[in-house]
């Protein structure tokens, strides 16, 4: 049986009167990939900002490890185990890629754990280890992916918390952000939120799947079983059947909605 | 004639060290937290004045009182952050400049409030007062001397804090992305608090150098409004441009003082400031890199 690292129940989250999130809950297994897929603008970012303290929640509760974390302070957050992989990459672009990764190990205090670490994110992004003296704003869009991916893991997190990382990323590179996501999961077993638009990748990835819509869970369930479902694959994989045409409406109102 | 052409550019030298220092506090504050201390100024003067009345208690050697004044400053600087600057981040940057204007205003007042302060001109006894020192056929003063090589013994020292500690890199990450020095487990707050101290140190520092030449008073935090167009002049947000900002000035003003009609020298600083935004919009040394947020 795993355990529950990560509950989240009731939260909600307004930016001024806009109100983002209305009462999300979702529980994450320890050493699973769990995703979050939803349109632009439905919370996803959101949650994942809640939960590492960059907004406070208005309601609800967030426990990590049975600890309640909702509105703490960012850096202990991140000191207790909690990484994040922001959207958009945000590395620091004057700094090195070496610079930018042992910022990630801030909160560590051995500095020969970081050290091993840092090799092994190198082994995992080779590229990084060759850029490693050039300034992170020079680096392609993929290879800056990887960069954020790599400092995340530098704190040697046990969750991660992963916003859209194949934004602006070519399909090809886009499989090779994801293989890596795998492999940190499986090898370090690290539990990752996965938050995607690119929903049918997401799938492929997670094990455990949240639909978002308009600040709501509207579905959730074992991703194979997402996968088979109408209205995810209408919606956020982009088929449509292909036999009866009859059943076609113009106006086709979703499921859960 | 050759002779008085150097002399003059070294005490420009020294001044403008002087302003260099202001500036640079000017920059460390707006780098990390994009708020432009406009009492930066008057950090200076109140670091002047603690090291005149803790030299004036005559227990203590020079060193010791200059040493405790930078570090009182330190405290203060990080005080003021605290108190006055942190409950109102999030606010329109207009808004928290005014503030720190405000701030400068206040500063003045409570300085010539404070017994043995006064709206007096004070003079801070150093051991190198009215000392020279003579290469060849230059005069230097010791004060300006003095100021020339803390200047750069600082430099040096910030150089190697900002690029080899983990809290330099720290605070370099913090100016150049916030939202992600946050998701890296930096306490951007407390940092910045701390750059508030390093910067009420370097100002301190300023004040005590610049202290033999112009006197102590409650005004000669005025000078700020000379460091603030070195600091224009650098690019607003570097720290070598900064200093060579503030040694422009500095030399600009003392040759202008001598070979250019009376009352030129006052603004000459703004002349050059205008010449280098025609010329060079982002200043001397300015980034063209856009801060996300």
């Amino acid at each position: 049986m795993t355990d529950t690292v990560l509950e989240i129940k009731n939260l909600e989250a307004s930016y001024g009167s806009v109100q983002a999130l209305r009462g999300v809950s979702l529980s994450i297994q320890e050493g699973t990939i769990a995703t979050i897929l939803g349109a632009n603008g439905a919370g996803k970012t959101t949650i994942l900002k809640c939960i590492s303290g960059i907004v406070d929640p208005r309601k609800g509760s967030i426990h990590y490890l049975g600890r309640a974390i909702g509105g703490k302070r960012a850096d202990l957050i991140v000191r207790m185990g909690i990484a994040h992989v922001p959207e958009g990459r945000q590395v620091f672009p004057l700094l090195s890629v070496r610079e930018n990764l042992w910022l990630g190990a801030y909160t560590r205090t051995s500095r020969v754990e970081a050290l091993e670490d840092l090799e092994a994110v190198y082994r995992y992004f080779p590229i990084l280890k060759d850029r490693e003296k050039q300034e992170a704003g020079k680096l392609s869009g993929g290879q800056q992916q990887m960069l954020a991916i790599g400092r995340a893991m530098m704190a040697r997190p046990s969750v991660l918390l992963m916003d859209e990382p194949s934004l602006g990323l070519s399909p090809k590179l886009t499989e090779e952000i994801f293989t890596i996501i795998r492999r940190i999961n499986r090898d370090w077993g690290t539990t990752i939120l996965l938050v995607e638009q690119n929903a049918s990748i997401a799938l492929q990835t997670a094990s455990h799947g949240y639909v978002l819509e308009s600040g709501r869970i509207v579905m959730e369930g074992p991703c194979e079983k997402l996968f088979q479902d109408e209205g995810v694959q209408e919606f956020y994989l982009g088929q449509k059947e292909e036999t009866g045409v009859e059943r076609r409406r113009w106006k086709k109102t979703r499921k859960w909605a | 004639m050759l002779n008085e052409f150097l002399q003059l550019i070294l005490s420009g030298i020294a001044i403008g060290c002087v302003y260099g220092l202001v500036a640079l506090g000017f920059v460390l504050i707006y780098k990390a937290t994009e708020v432009v201390n406009f009492a930066q100024g008057e950090l200076m003067m109140f670091g002047a004045f603690i090291a005149l009345t803790m030299g004036g208690l005559q227990f203590m050697p020079f060193w010791l009182s200059v040493v405790l004044a930078v570090l009182a400053m330190a405290l203060i600087g990080g005080a003021v952050e605290r108190a006055v600057i942190r409950p109102v981040l999030g606010q329109p940057i207009f808004s928290i400049v005014m503030i720190t204007i405000g701030l400068g205003f206040f500063a003045r007042g409570l300085a010539s409030l404070i017994p043995g302060w006064g709206t007096l001109t004070h003079r801070l006894p150093t051991p190198y007062a009215d000392q020279t020192v003579a290469f060849g056929e230059l005069v230097l003063s010791a004060g300006h001397l003095m100021i020339i090589l803390v200047t750069i013994v600082l430099c040096v020292l910030l150089f190697a804090f900002f690029r080899y500690t983990r809290m330099g890199v720290a605070m370099q990450a913090i100016s150049q992305n916030q939202l992600a020095a946050h998701y890296m487990g930096i306490p951007v707050a407390r940092v910045n608090t701390l750059i508030w101290c390093i910067s009420a140190a370097v100002a301190a520092i300023a004040g005590i150098l610049l202290a033999p030449i112009t006197f102590v008073h409650a005004n000669m935090g005025l000078i700020g409004l000379k460091a603030f167009p070195a600091a224009v002049i650098g690019g607003f947000g570097s720290i070598p441009g900064a200093i060579v900002g503030g040694l422009i000035i500095g030399i600009v003003e003392a040759l202008s003082g001598r070979y250019l009609p009376d009352g030129i020298k006052d603004v000459s600083a703004y002349v050059v400031l205008l010449a280098v935004l025609i010329i060079r919009p982002n200043g001397l040394f300015g980034e063209k890199l856009t801060k996300k947020v």
